[in-house]
Protein backbone atom coordinates (compact mmCIF):
# COMPACT_ATOMS: atom_id res chain seq x y z
CA UNK A 1 0.00 0.00 0.00
CA UNK A 2 2.58 1.95 1.11
CA UNK A 3 4.72 1.76 -1.77
CA UNK A 4 1.45 2.53 -4.54
CA UNK A 5 1.01 5.55 -2.40
CA UNK A 6 4.72 6.41 -3.29
CA UNK A 7 4.57 5.48 -7.11
CA UNK A 8 1.56 7.28 -7.54
CA UNK A 9 2.51 10.51 -6.19
CA UNK A 10 5.81 10.41 -8.05
CA UNK A 11 3.70 10.41 -11.15
CA UNK A 12 1.15 12.72 -10.34
CA UNK A 13 4.32 15.03 -9.32
CA UNK A 14 5.93 14.05 -12.73
CA UNK A 15 2.85 14.60 -14.79
CA UNK A 16 0.71 17.54 -12.98
CA UNK A 17 -2.14 17.04 -11.36
CA UNK A 18 -4.71 17.83 -13.81
CA UNK A 19 -7.26 15.16 -15.58
CA UNK A 20 -5.38 15.82 -18.91
CA UNK A 21 -2.70 13.76 -17.26
CA UNK A 22 -4.80 11.05 -15.81
CA UNK A 23 -3.62 8.84 -19.25
CA UNK A 24 0.09 9.17 -18.88
CA UNK A 25 -0.27 8.57 -14.45
CA UNK A 26 -2.28 5.43 -14.89
CA UNK A 27 -0.02 4.18 -17.48
CA UNK A 28 2.62 5.07 -15.41
CA UNK A 29 1.25 2.42 -12.91
CA UNK A 30 0.94 0.18 -15.04
CA UNK A 31 4.15 0.06 -16.28
CA UNK A 32 5.40 -0.82 -12.97
CA UNK A 33 2.94 -2.87 -11.38
CA UNK A 34 1.41 -4.79 -14.67
CA UNK A 35 -2.03 -3.65 -14.24
CA UNK A 36 -3.88 -1.32 -12.23
CA UNK A 37 -5.26 -2.46 -9.16
CA UNK A 38 -8.33 -1.06 -7.44
CA UNK A 39 -5.96 0.31 -4.04
CA UNK A 40 -4.06 2.06 -7.14
CA UNK A 41 -7.15 3.42 -8.79
CA UNK A 42 -8.06 4.69 -5.39
CA UNK A 43 -5.22 6.34 -4.48
CA UNK A 44 -4.82 7.83 -8.00
CA UNK A 45 -8.41 9.25 -6.92
CA UNK A 46 -7.81 10.46 -3.81
CA UNK A 47 -4.32 12.70 -5.28
CA UNK A 48 -6.06 13.99 -8.32
CA UNK A 49 -9.28 14.93 -7.17
CA UNK A 50 -11.52 12.71 -8.95
CA UNK A 51 -13.80 10.22 -7.86
CA UNK A 52 -12.97 6.39 -8.21
CA UNK A 53 -16.00 6.04 -10.15
CA UNK A 54 -14.29 8.29 -12.58
CA UNK A 55 -10.90 6.71 -12.72
CA UNK A 56 -12.23 3.25 -12.93
CA UNK A 57 -15.03 4.31 -15.41
CA UNK A 58 -11.91 5.62 -17.77
CA UNK A 59 -9.35 3.20 -17.24
CA UNK A 60 -12.24 0.42 -17.79
CA UNK A 61 -12.27 2.03 -21.48
CA UNK A 62 -8.57 0.98 -22.53
CA UNK A 63 -7.46 -2.52 -23.59
CA UNK A 64 -3.92 -1.59 -22.54
CA UNK A 65 -5.23 -0.36 -18.81
CA UNK A 66 -6.01 -4.44 -17.32
CA UNK A 67 -7.43 -4.14 -14.17
CA UNK A 68 -7.50 -8.19 -13.92
CA UNK A 69 -5.38 -9.12 -16.20
CA UNK A 70 -2.05 -9.16 -14.08
CA UNK A 71 0.42 -11.24 -15.91
CA UNK A 72 3.77 -9.80 -15.98
CA UNK A 73 4.23 -10.70 -19.41
CA UNK A 74 1.08 -9.79 -21.79
CA UNK A 75 0.68 -11.67 -24.73
CA UNK A 76 -2.28 -10.50 -27.52
CA UNK A 77 -2.43 -12.18 -30.33
CA UNK A 78 -4.11 -10.45 -33.42
CA UNK A 79 -7.29 -11.49 -33.68
CA UNK A 80 -8.63 -9.74 -36.74
CA UNK A 81 -9.42 -11.05 -39.67
CA UNK A 82 -6.59 -10.85 -42.11
CA UNK A 83 -4.72 -12.89 -39.29
CA UNK A 84 -7.35 -15.34 -38.44
CA UNK A 85 -6.93 -15.95 -42.09
CA UNK A 86 -2.95 -16.48 -42.03
CA UNK A 87 -3.98 -19.28 -39.34
CA UNK A 88 -4.40 -17.15 -35.82
CA UNK A 89 -6.28 -20.05 -33.90
CA UNK A 90 -3.79 -22.48 -34.11
CA UNK A 91 -1.39 -20.12 -32.72
CA UNK A 92 -3.91 -19.26 -30.32
CA UNK A 93 -4.29 -23.17 -29.58
CA UNK A 94 -0.68 -23.50 -29.11
CA UNK A 95 -0.48 -20.75 -26.26
CA UNK A 96 -3.44 -22.58 -24.64
CA UNK A 97 -1.41 -25.73 -24.69
CA UNK A 98 1.91 -24.56 -23.01
CA UNK A 99 0.51 -21.94 -21.12
CA UNK A 100 -2.55 -24.13 -19.23
CA UNK A 101 -4.63 -21.09 -19.56
CA UNK A 102 -7.60 -19.67 -21.86
CA UNK A 103 -7.70 -16.92 -23.36
CA UNK A 104 -8.47 -13.64 -20.93
CA UNK A 105 -6.72 -16.05 -17.92
CA UNK A 106 -3.43 -15.28 -16.47
CA UNK A 107 -0.87 -18.59 -15.52
CA UNK A 108 -0.59 -19.64 -11.79
CA UNK A 109 2.32 -17.52 -10.08
CA UNK A 110 1.11 -14.25 -12.67
CA UNK A 111 3.84 -14.70 -15.26
CA UNK A 112 1.53 -14.85 -18.41
CA UNK A 113 -1.60 -13.40 -19.20
CA UNK A 114 -3.12 -14.50 -22.65
CA UNK A 115 -5.75 -12.38 -24.54
CA UNK A 116 -6.33 -11.33 -27.76
CA UNK A 117 -6.53 -8.08 -29.38
CA UNK A 118 -7.82 -6.63 -32.47
CA UNK A 119 -5.53 -5.47 -35.64
CA UNK A 120 -1.72 -4.71 -34.26
CA UNK A 121 -0.80 -2.72 -37.59
CA UNK A 122 1.36 -6.04 -38.70
CA UNK A 123 -1.50 -7.40 -41.18
CA UNK A 124 1.10 -7.93 -43.73
CA UNK A 125 3.34 -10.43 -41.62
CA UNK A 126 0.03 -12.04 -39.93
CA UNK A 127 -0.48 -13.64 -37.82
CA UNK A 128 0.83 -11.56 -35.10
CA UNK A 129 1.17 -11.14 -31.40
CA UNK A 130 2.97 -8.60 -28.94
CA UNK A 131 4.31 -9.42 -25.77
CA UNK A 132 4.52 -6.46 -23.61
CA UNK A 133 6.40 -4.18 -25.65
CA UNK A 134 7.59 -6.82 -28.11
CA UNK A 135 6.04 -7.85 -31.59
CA UNK A 136 6.03 -10.91 -33.11
CA UNK A 137 5.22 -11.64 -36.70
CA UNK A 138 4.51 -14.39 -39.41
CA UNK A 139 4.00 -16.92 -36.22
CA UNK A 140 3.47 -20.94 -36.93
CA UNK A 141 3.01 -23.12 -33.88
CA UNK A 142 6.72 -23.96 -34.18
CA UNK A 143 7.67 -21.15 -33.97
CA UNK A 144 5.41 -19.60 -30.83
CA UNK A 145 6.92 -22.66 -29.18
CA UNK A 146 10.39 -21.14 -29.51
CA UNK A 147 9.60 -18.04 -28.47
CA UNK A 148 7.35 -18.71 -25.77
CA UNK A 149 10.06 -21.50 -24.58
CA UNK A 150 12.57 -18.55 -24.40
CA UNK A 151 10.60 -16.12 -22.33
CA UNK A 152 10.01 -18.98 -19.83
CA UNK A 153 13.91 -19.95 -19.76
CA UNK A 154 15.47 -16.33 -20.12
CA UNK A 155 13.00 -13.89 -18.81
CA UNK A 156 12.18 -13.77 -15.79
CA UNK B 1 -15.62 8.90 -63.31
CA UNK B 2 -12.24 8.56 -64.81
CA UNK B 3 -9.75 6.30 -63.97
CA UNK B 4 -6.55 5.96 -65.19
CA UNK B 5 -3.77 2.75 -65.17
CA UNK B 6 -2.17 1.81 -62.40
CA UNK B 7 1.00 3.83 -61.59
CA UNK B 8 3.71 3.03 -58.62
CA UNK B 9 5.15 5.94 -57.86
CA UNK B 10 7.61 7.03 -54.79
CA UNK B 11 6.59 10.59 -53.67
CA UNK B 12 6.14 9.64 -49.76
CA UNK B 13 8.96 7.11 -48.99
CA UNK B 14 11.04 8.99 -51.34
CA UNK B 15 14.90 9.76 -49.55
CA UNK B 16 15.48 12.89 -47.89
CA UNK B 17 16.27 14.98 -50.08
CA UNK B 18 17.96 18.35 -48.38
CA UNK B 19 19.21 19.10 -44.96
CA UNK B 20 16.87 18.22 -42.27
CA UNK B 21 13.99 20.45 -41.39
CA UNK B 22 14.83 22.85 -45.16
CA UNK B 23 11.80 22.60 -46.32
CA UNK B 24 10.15 23.66 -43.26
CA UNK B 25 13.13 26.59 -43.25
CA UNK B 26 11.84 27.23 -46.92
CA UNK B 27 8.30 27.67 -46.34
CA UNK B 28 9.35 29.78 -43.29
CA UNK B 29 10.15 32.18 -45.72
CA UNK B 30 7.09 32.50 -47.74
CA UNK B 31 3.75 34.21 -46.51
CA UNK B 32 1.63 31.81 -43.79
CA UNK B 33 -1.58 32.65 -46.50
CA UNK B 34 0.78 31.71 -49.80
CA UNK B 35 1.63 28.14 -48.03
CA UNK B 36 -1.47 27.72 -46.90
CA UNK B 37 -3.12 28.45 -50.69
CA UNK B 38 -0.73 25.97 -51.75
CA UNK B 39 -1.99 23.61 -49.72
CA UNK B 40 -5.28 24.08 -51.27
CA UNK B 41 -4.05 24.12 -54.59
CA UNK B 42 -2.65 20.82 -54.32
CA UNK B 43 -5.83 19.14 -53.82
CA UNK B 44 -4.72 17.15 -51.11
CA UNK B 45 -7.71 15.54 -48.59
CA UNK B 46 -7.16 13.56 -45.41
CA UNK B 47 -5.70 10.28 -45.70
CA UNK B 48 -7.14 9.19 -42.05
CA UNK B 49 -10.06 8.45 -43.82
CA UNK B 50 -12.76 10.95 -44.18
CA UNK B 51 -11.01 12.90 -46.87
CA UNK B 52 -11.71 16.40 -45.47
CA UNK B 53 -9.46 18.91 -48.06
CA UNK B 54 -6.27 19.15 -45.84
CA UNK B 55 -5.12 22.87 -47.03
CA UNK B 56 -9.06 24.14 -46.29
CA UNK B 57 -8.88 22.77 -42.70
CA UNK B 58 -5.57 24.60 -41.91
CA UNK B 59 -7.08 27.84 -43.54
CA UNK B 60 -10.69 27.95 -41.75
CA UNK B 61 -8.07 26.94 -38.30
CA UNK B 62 -5.80 30.29 -38.91
CA UNK B 63 -8.67 32.20 -39.27
CA UNK B 64 -9.56 30.95 -35.90
CA UNK B 65 -8.59 33.91 -32.81
CA UNK B 66 -6.95 32.01 -29.92
CA UNK B 67 -4.20 32.33 -27.62
CA UNK B 68 -3.61 29.19 -28.08
CA UNK B 69 -4.15 26.78 -30.65
CA UNK B 70 -3.15 22.76 -30.99
CA UNK B 71 -1.67 20.51 -34.13
CA UNK B 72 -2.39 16.54 -33.60
CA UNK B 73 -1.27 14.17 -35.75
CA UNK B 74 -3.66 11.31 -35.66
CA UNK B 75 -1.23 7.83 -35.00
CA UNK B 76 -3.91 5.47 -33.72
CA UNK B 77 -4.47 3.53 -36.79
CA UNK B 78 -6.49 1.08 -35.43
CA UNK B 79 -8.45 0.28 -38.76
CA UNK B 80 -8.14 -3.54 -39.54
CA UNK B 81 -5.55 -4.22 -42.25
CA UNK B 82 -3.97 -0.68 -41.91
CA UNK B 83 0.05 -0.39 -41.45
CA UNK B 84 1.01 2.23 -43.53
CA UNK B 85 1.29 4.98 -41.20
CA UNK B 86 3.63 2.41 -38.88
CA UNK B 87 6.13 2.38 -41.66
CA UNK B 88 6.09 5.91 -42.51
CA UNK B 89 6.45 6.95 -38.77
CA UNK B 90 9.74 4.01 -39.15
CA UNK B 91 11.29 5.19 -42.35
CA UNK B 92 10.85 8.60 -42.73
CA UNK B 93 9.56 9.91 -39.56
CA UNK B 94 11.26 13.36 -40.92
CA UNK B 95 8.32 14.37 -43.29
CA UNK B 96 5.80 13.46 -40.30
CA UNK B 97 7.03 15.86 -38.10
CA UNK B 98 8.23 18.62 -40.92
CA UNK B 99 4.50 18.37 -41.42
CA UNK B 100 3.16 19.36 -38.53
CA UNK B 101 5.30 21.79 -37.90
CA UNK B 102 5.04 24.00 -41.26
CA UNK B 103 1.13 22.94 -40.54
CA UNK B 104 1.61 24.97 -36.89
CA UNK B 105 3.90 27.24 -38.12
CA UNK B 106 1.30 28.22 -40.95
CA UNK B 107 -1.85 27.90 -38.34
CA UNK B 108 -0.36 29.76 -35.29
CA UNK B 109 -0.16 27.02 -33.35
CA UNK B 110 2.67 26.89 -30.43
CA UNK B 111 2.05 23.04 -28.97
CA UNK B 112 1.61 19.53 -30.76
CA UNK B 113 1.37 16.04 -30.14
CA UNK B 114 1.71 12.44 -31.99
CA UNK B 115 -0.69 10.43 -30.58
CA UNK B 116 0.45 7.19 -31.08
CA UNK B 117 -1.46 4.15 -30.66
CA UNK B 118 -0.71 1.80 -27.75
CA UNK B 119 0.20 -1.00 -29.94
CA UNK B 120 3.08 0.75 -31.34
CA UNK B 121 5.06 1.92 -28.52
CA UNK B 122 8.24 0.10 -29.33
CA UNK B 123 8.54 3.30 -31.79
CA UNK B 124 8.54 5.42 -29.14
CA UNK B 125 12.37 6.03 -28.93
CA UNK B 126 13.34 5.86 -32.51
CA UNK B 127 10.47 8.74 -32.89
CA UNK B 128 11.91 10.95 -29.68
CA UNK B 129 15.42 10.25 -31.41
CA UNK B 130 14.03 12.41 -34.86
CA UNK B 131 11.82 14.54 -32.23
CA UNK B 132 15.01 15.80 -30.53
CA UNK B 133 16.97 16.72 -33.81
CA UNK B 134 13.36 18.40 -35.19
CA UNK B 135 13.94 20.42 -31.40
CA UNK B 136 16.97 21.80 -32.20
CA UNK B 137 16.24 22.84 -35.60
CA UNK B 138 12.97 24.73 -34.47
CA UNK B 139 15.10 26.56 -31.52
CA UNK B 140 18.02 27.66 -34.30
CA UNK B 141 15.34 28.54 -36.81
CA UNK B 142 13.37 30.65 -33.58
CA UNK B 143 10.02 28.74 -34.32
CA UNK B 144 7.77 28.34 -31.06
CA UNK B 145 6.32 24.94 -31.37
CA UNK B 146 7.19 21.62 -29.76
CA UNK B 147 5.98 18.22 -30.04
CA UNK B 148 4.99 15.45 -27.36
CA UNK B 149 3.97 11.97 -27.69
CA UNK B 150 0.88 11.28 -26.08
CA UNK B 151 0.10 7.37 -25.58
CA UNK B 152 -2.83 6.12 -27.01
CA UNK B 153 -4.26 3.14 -24.10
CA UNK B 154 -5.73 0.58 -27.00
CA UNK B 155 -9.21 1.55 -27.86
CA UNK B 156 -9.99 1.86 -32.00
CA UNK B 157 -12.65 4.56 -30.94
CA UNK B 158 -9.86 6.95 -30.30
CA UNK B 159 -8.89 7.53 -34.01
CA UNK B 160 -12.05 9.09 -34.53
CA UNK B 161 -10.89 12.92 -33.75
CA UNK B 162 -13.44 14.31 -31.26
CA UNK B 163 -12.53 10.68 -29.02
CA UNK B 164 -8.84 11.30 -29.33
CA UNK B 165 -9.67 14.56 -27.99
CA UNK B 166 -10.95 13.14 -25.02
CA UNK B 167 -8.61 10.62 -24.42
CA UNK B 168 -6.29 13.28 -24.36
CA UNK B 169 -7.87 15.24 -22.25
CA UNK B 170 -8.16 11.95 -19.35
CA UNK B 171 -11.45 10.38 -20.35
CA UNK B 172 -13.18 7.69 -21.97
CA UNK B 173 -12.85 8.01 -25.62
CA UNK B 174 -16.27 8.84 -26.72
CA UNK B 175 -16.70 11.11 -29.88
CA UNK B 176 -18.09 14.24 -29.44
CA UNK B 177 -21.10 15.49 -31.39
CA UNK B 178 -19.86 17.56 -34.47
CA UNK B 179 -20.16 20.39 -34.60
CA UNK B 180 -18.01 22.32 -33.14
CA UNK B 181 -15.35 20.69 -35.24
CA UNK B 182 -11.86 20.62 -33.48
CA UNK B 183 -10.06 23.25 -35.88
CA UNK B 184 -12.72 25.42 -33.58
CA UNK B 185 -13.40 23.56 -30.27
CA UNK B 186 -10.74 21.13 -29.74
CA UNK B 187 -8.09 20.10 -27.17
CA UNK B 188 -8.46 21.66 -24.24
CA UNK B 189 -11.07 23.73 -25.42
CA UNK B 190 -8.85 25.84 -28.41
CA UNK B 191 -8.71 25.25 -32.28
CA UNK B 192 -7.33 21.92 -33.01
CA UNK B 193 -6.10 20.97 -36.21
CA UNK B 194 -5.67 16.97 -36.31
CA UNK B 195 -4.43 15.24 -39.70
CA UNK B 196 -3.22 11.53 -39.99
CA UNK B 197 0.22 11.13 -40.37
CA UNK B 198 0.49 10.62 -43.96
CA UNK B 199 -1.54 13.43 -44.35
CA UNK B 200 1.16 15.39 -42.80
CA UNK B 201 4.04 13.78 -44.52
CA UNK B 202 2.00 14.15 -48.04
CA UNK B 203 1.66 18.59 -46.94
CA UNK B 204 5.76 18.06 -46.69
CA UNK B 205 5.82 16.89 -50.34
CA UNK B 206 3.50 19.40 -51.54
CA UNK B 207 6.07 21.80 -50.43
CA UNK B 208 9.05 20.25 -51.39
CA UNK B 209 7.64 19.66 -54.66
CA UNK B 210 5.05 22.60 -55.53
CA UNK B 211 1.01 22.57 -55.90
CA UNK B 212 1.47 22.37 -59.83
CA UNK B 213 4.07 18.76 -59.76
CA UNK B 214 1.98 17.55 -57.26
CA UNK B 215 -1.10 17.88 -59.00
CA UNK B 216 -0.08 15.97 -62.03
CA UNK B 217 -0.52 12.70 -60.06
CA UNK B 218 -4.06 11.48 -59.56
CA UNK B 219 -7.20 12.79 -61.43
CA UNK B 220 -9.22 15.60 -61.20
CA UNK B 221 -11.17 13.99 -57.93
CA UNK B 222 -8.37 12.42 -56.23
CA UNK B 223 -5.10 14.56 -56.55
CA UNK B 224 -1.79 12.81 -55.52
CA UNK B 225 -0.49 9.43 -54.57
CA UNK B 226 -1.68 7.49 -51.47
CA UNK B 227 -0.38 4.59 -49.55
CA UNK B 228 -1.76 1.44 -49.77
CA UNK B 229 -2.01 -1.50 -46.86
CA UNK B 230 -2.02 -4.32 -48.95
CA UNK B 231 -2.96 -7.46 -46.98
CA UNK B 232 -4.70 -11.17 -47.38
CA UNK B 233 -4.43 -13.04 -50.31
CA UNK B 234 -1.94 -11.28 -52.34
CA UNK B 235 1.87 -12.51 -52.81
CA UNK B 236 2.72 -8.85 -52.70
CA UNK B 237 1.82 -7.98 -49.02
CA UNK B 238 2.92 -4.75 -47.53
CA UNK B 239 2.63 -1.00 -48.37
CA UNK B 240 2.64 0.09 -51.54
CA UNK B 241 2.36 3.82 -52.83
CA UNK B 242 0.18 4.21 -56.06
CA UNK B 243 -0.90 7.35 -57.96
CA UNK B 244 -4.59 7.69 -57.13
CA UNK B 245 -7.49 6.81 -59.75
CA UNK B 246 -6.59 3.32 -60.56
CA UNK B 247 -9.83 1.03 -61.12
CA UNK B 248 -9.85 -2.07 -58.84
CA UNK B 249 -9.67 -4.17 -61.75
CA UNK B 250 -5.87 -3.39 -62.26
CA UNK B 251 -5.24 -3.39 -58.70
CA UNK B 252 -6.72 -6.89 -58.34
CA UNK B 253 -4.68 -7.68 -61.26
CA UNK B 254 -1.74 -6.49 -60.10
CA UNK B 255 -1.95 -7.70 -56.20
CA UNK B 256 -4.31 -10.65 -55.92
CA UNK B 257 -3.58 -14.17 -56.33
CA UNK B 258 -4.85 -14.88 -59.58
CA UNK B 259 -7.97 -16.14 -57.87
CA UNK B 260 -9.12 -12.81 -56.47
CA UNK B 261 -12.82 -13.25 -55.18
CA UNK B 262 -13.46 -9.54 -53.41
CA UNK B 263 -12.12 -7.21 -51.86
CA UNK B 264 -12.24 -4.91 -49.00
CA UNK B 265 -11.07 -1.42 -49.70
CA UNK B 266 -10.74 1.40 -46.87
CA UNK B 267 -11.17 -1.67 -44.04
CA UNK B 268 -14.03 -2.51 -42.29
CA UNK B 269 -15.24 0.96 -42.18
CA UNK B 270 -15.29 0.88 -45.94
CA UNK B 271 -16.78 -1.66 -48.59
CA UNK B 272 -16.24 -4.87 -49.94
CA UNK B 273 -16.36 -5.18 -53.50
CA UNK B 274 -17.20 -8.39 -55.57
CA UNK B 275 -15.22 -9.19 -58.39
CA UNK B 276 -18.36 -7.91 -60.92
CA UNK B 277 -17.81 -4.76 -59.67
CA UNK B 278 -13.92 -4.27 -60.24
CA UNK B 279 -14.03 -2.68 -63.73
CA UNK B 280 -16.34 -0.02 -62.49
CA UNK B 281 -14.68 0.76 -59.10
CA UNK B 282 -12.20 3.52 -58.64
CA UNK B 283 -10.76 2.86 -55.57
CA UNK B 284 -10.70 5.71 -53.25
CA UNK B 285 -14.34 6.95 -55.06
CA UNK B 286 -17.05 7.24 -52.75
CA UNK B 287 -15.15 4.38 -50.68
CA UNK B 288 -12.70 5.39 -47.66
CA UNK B 289 -9.28 6.79 -48.28
CA UNK B 290 -7.55 5.49 -45.69
CA UNK B 291 -5.54 3.01 -47.75
CA UNK B 292 -6.49 -0.51 -46.27
CA UNK B 293 -7.15 -2.89 -48.72
CA UNK B 294 -7.97 -6.42 -48.24
CA UNK B 295 -7.93 -9.58 -50.87
CA UNK B 296 -9.93 -11.98 -50.41
CA UNK B 297 -9.64 -15.17 -52.81
CA UNK B 298 -12.24 -18.32 -53.81
CA UNK B 299 -11.29 -20.35 -50.72
CA UNK B 300 -12.68 -17.84 -48.10
CA UNK B 301 -16.29 -17.88 -46.40
CA UNK B 302 -17.56 -14.41 -46.48
CA UNK B 303 -19.72 -15.30 -43.83
CA UNK B 304 -16.60 -15.54 -41.59
CA UNK B 305 -15.13 -12.39 -42.83
CA UNK B 306 -18.48 -10.77 -42.10
CA UNK B 307 -18.52 -12.16 -38.58
CA UNK B 308 -15.34 -11.60 -37.68
CA UNK B 309 -15.94 -7.62 -38.88
CA UNK B 310 -19.23 -7.67 -36.71
CA UNK B 311 -17.10 -8.69 -33.46
CA UNK B 312 -14.69 -6.20 -34.12
CA UNK B 313 -17.35 -3.48 -34.03
CA UNK B 314 -19.04 -4.59 -31.20
CA UNK B 315 -16.20 -4.65 -29.38
CA UNK B 316 -15.19 -1.60 -30.38
CA UNK B 317 -18.44 0.46 -30.23
CA UNK B 318 -17.70 2.93 -27.93
CA UNK B 319 -21.51 2.21 -25.88
CA UNK B 320 -22.38 5.74 -25.94
CA UNK B 321 -25.23 5.75 -28.09
CA UNK B 322 -28.06 2.90 -28.42
CA UNK B 323 -28.04 2.37 -32.40
CA UNK B 324 -24.36 1.82 -32.32
CA UNK B 325 -24.11 -0.22 -29.10
CA UNK B 326 -27.19 -2.46 -29.75
CA UNK B 327 -27.00 -2.47 -33.53
CA UNK B 328 -23.85 -3.87 -33.83
CA UNK B 329 -24.87 -7.07 -31.28
CA UNK B 330 -27.84 -7.42 -33.44
CA UNK B 331 -26.44 -8.05 -36.74
CA UNK B 332 -23.88 -9.99 -35.42
CA UNK B 333 -26.40 -12.38 -33.33
CA UNK B 334 -28.42 -11.96 -36.81
CA UNK B 335 -26.10 -13.63 -38.89
CA UNK B 336 -25.55 -16.40 -36.98
CA UNK B 337 -29.05 -16.78 -36.48
CA UNK B 338 -29.54 -16.71 -40.13
CA UNK B 339 -26.35 -19.47 -40.71
CA UNK B 340 -27.92 -21.96 -37.92
CA UNK B 341 -31.52 -22.03 -40.24
CA UNK B 342 -32.83 -20.01 -36.61
CA UNK B 343 -34.33 -17.83 -39.10
CA UNK B 344 -35.23 -17.96 -42.57
CA UNK B 345 -33.15 -16.00 -45.13
CA UNK B 346 -35.35 -13.05 -45.43
CA UNK B 347 -33.98 -12.13 -41.95
CA UNK B 348 -31.06 -10.53 -43.88
CA UNK B 349 -33.42 -8.08 -45.69
CA UNK B 350 -34.66 -7.22 -41.95
CA UNK B 351 -30.71 -6.76 -41.10
CA UNK B 352 -29.68 -4.79 -43.94
CA UNK B 353 -32.42 -2.10 -42.67
CA UNK B 354 -31.00 -1.85 -39.41
CA UNK B 355 -27.43 -1.40 -40.24
CA UNK B 356 -29.18 1.54 -42.88
CA UNK B 357 -30.77 2.70 -39.84
CA UNK B 358 -27.63 2.85 -37.91
CA UNK B 359 -26.08 5.50 -40.40
CA UNK B 360 -28.67 7.51 -39.96
CA UNK B 361 -28.95 7.17 -36.37
CA UNK B 362 -25.72 6.52 -35.16
CA UNK B 363 -23.35 9.55 -33.36
CA UNK B 364 -20.33 8.96 -35.59
CA UNK B 365 -18.32 7.16 -38.14
CA UNK B 366 -17.79 4.13 -36.46
CA UNK B 367 -21.71 3.21 -36.06
CA UNK B 368 -22.60 4.97 -39.38
CA UNK B 369 -20.41 3.23 -41.49
CA UNK B 370 -20.69 -0.23 -40.41
CA UNK B 371 -23.89 -0.67 -43.10
CA UNK B 372 -20.93 -0.21 -45.69
CA UNK B 373 -19.23 -3.61 -45.16
CA UNK B 374 -22.82 -5.22 -43.64
CA UNK B 375 -24.44 -4.50 -46.99
CA UNK B 376 -22.35 -4.55 -48.74
CA UNK B 377 -21.10 -8.17 -48.01
CA UNK B 378 -25.07 -9.74 -47.49
CA UNK B 379 -26.12 -8.20 -50.79
CA UNK B 380 -22.68 -9.49 -52.95
CA UNK B 381 -22.73 -13.21 -50.90
CA UNK B 382 -26.17 -13.76 -49.85
CA UNK B 383 -25.56 -17.53 -50.33
CA UNK B 384 -22.74 -17.94 -48.28
CA UNK B 385 -24.54 -16.62 -45.70
CA UNK B 386 -27.36 -18.73 -45.68
CA UNK B 387 -25.57 -21.96 -46.14
C1 LIG C 1 -14.19 5.08 -35.99
C2 LIG C 1 -13.18 6.00 -36.60
C3 LIG C 1 -11.82 5.68 -36.51
C4 LIG C 1 -10.86 6.51 -37.07
N1 LIG C 1 -9.55 6.15 -36.98
C5 LIG C 1 -8.61 6.96 -37.52
C6 LIG C 1 -7.24 6.63 -37.43
O1 LIG C 1 -6.86 5.61 -36.85
N2 LIG C 1 -6.33 7.46 -37.98
C7 LIG C 1 -6.71 8.62 -38.61
O2 LIG C 1 -5.86 9.35 -39.08
N3 LIG C 1 -8.00 8.95 -38.72
C8 LIG C 1 -8.96 8.17 -38.18
N4 LIG C 1 -10.27 8.54 -38.28
C9 LIG C 1 -10.60 9.83 -38.93
C10 LIG C 1 -10.44 10.99 -37.97
O3 LIG C 1 -11.66 11.18 -37.27
C11 LIG C 1 -10.14 12.29 -38.69
O4 LIG C 1 -11.06 12.47 -39.70
C12 LIG C 1 -8.74 12.32 -39.29
O5 LIG C 1 -7.77 12.05 -38.33
C13 LIG C 1 -8.48 13.67 -39.89
O6 LIG C 1 -7.24 13.69 -40.54
P1 LIG C 1 -7.10 13.75 -42.12
O7 LIG C 1 -8.01 14.84 -42.60
O8 LIG C 1 -5.68 14.05 -42.32
O9 LIG C 1 -7.50 12.42 -42.63
C14 LIG C 1 -11.26 7.71 -37.73
C15 LIG C 1 -12.61 8.01 -37.82
C16 LIG C 1 -13.57 7.18 -37.27
C17 LIG C 1 -15.00 7.56 -37.39
S1 LIG D 1 -21.68 5.44 -33.21
FE1 LIG D 1 -20.86 3.82 -31.89
S2 LIG D 1 -18.73 4.37 -31.56
FE2 LIG D 1 -19.77 6.20 -32.36
S3 LIG D 1 -20.43 7.35 -30.56
FE3 LIG D 1 -22.12 5.99 -31.06
S4 LIG D 1 -21.74 4.13 -29.84
FE4 LIG D 1 -19.85 5.29 -29.85
S1 LIG E 1 -5.10 -8.13 -38.89
FE1 LIG E 1 -3.65 -8.88 -37.47
S2 LIG E 1 -2.21 -7.29 -37.42
FE2 LIG E 1 -3.78 -6.45 -38.68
Amino acid sequence: MAEVKELVKELVDKYGRERKNLLPVLQGIHLETNYLSKEAMLEVAKQMDLSAAEIYGTASFYSFLDTKADGKYKIRVCKSITCEMAGKSEIIRTLEDMLKVKVGETTEGKRFSLLETNCLGLCDQGPAMLINEEFYTQLTPAKVRKILGEYIRNKY
Amino acid sequence: MSNIKLRKVDVIFSPYSVAPYEILKNAMKRSKDEVVQELIDSGLRGRGGAGFPTGLKWKFAKQQESDQKYVICNADEGEPGTFKDRKLLVEVPRKVISGMAICAWAVGASKGYIYLRREYRYLVSHIEEELELYHKFAKEAGLDFKIEIFMGAGAYICGEETALIESMEGRRGEPRNKPPFPIKNGYLGKPTVVNNVETFASATMVCRMGADEYKKLGTDDQRGSKLFSISGDSPKKGVHELELGMSLEDFANEFGDGDTKAVQVGGVAGFCIPKKQFKTTIIGEGNTTGGSTMIFNSTRSMYNVLHNYLDFFAEESCGQCTPCRVGTQQLLKGIEAVKSKKKPPEYLDQLVKLAETMRLTSKCGLGQSVTNSFSSIVKNFREEMIY
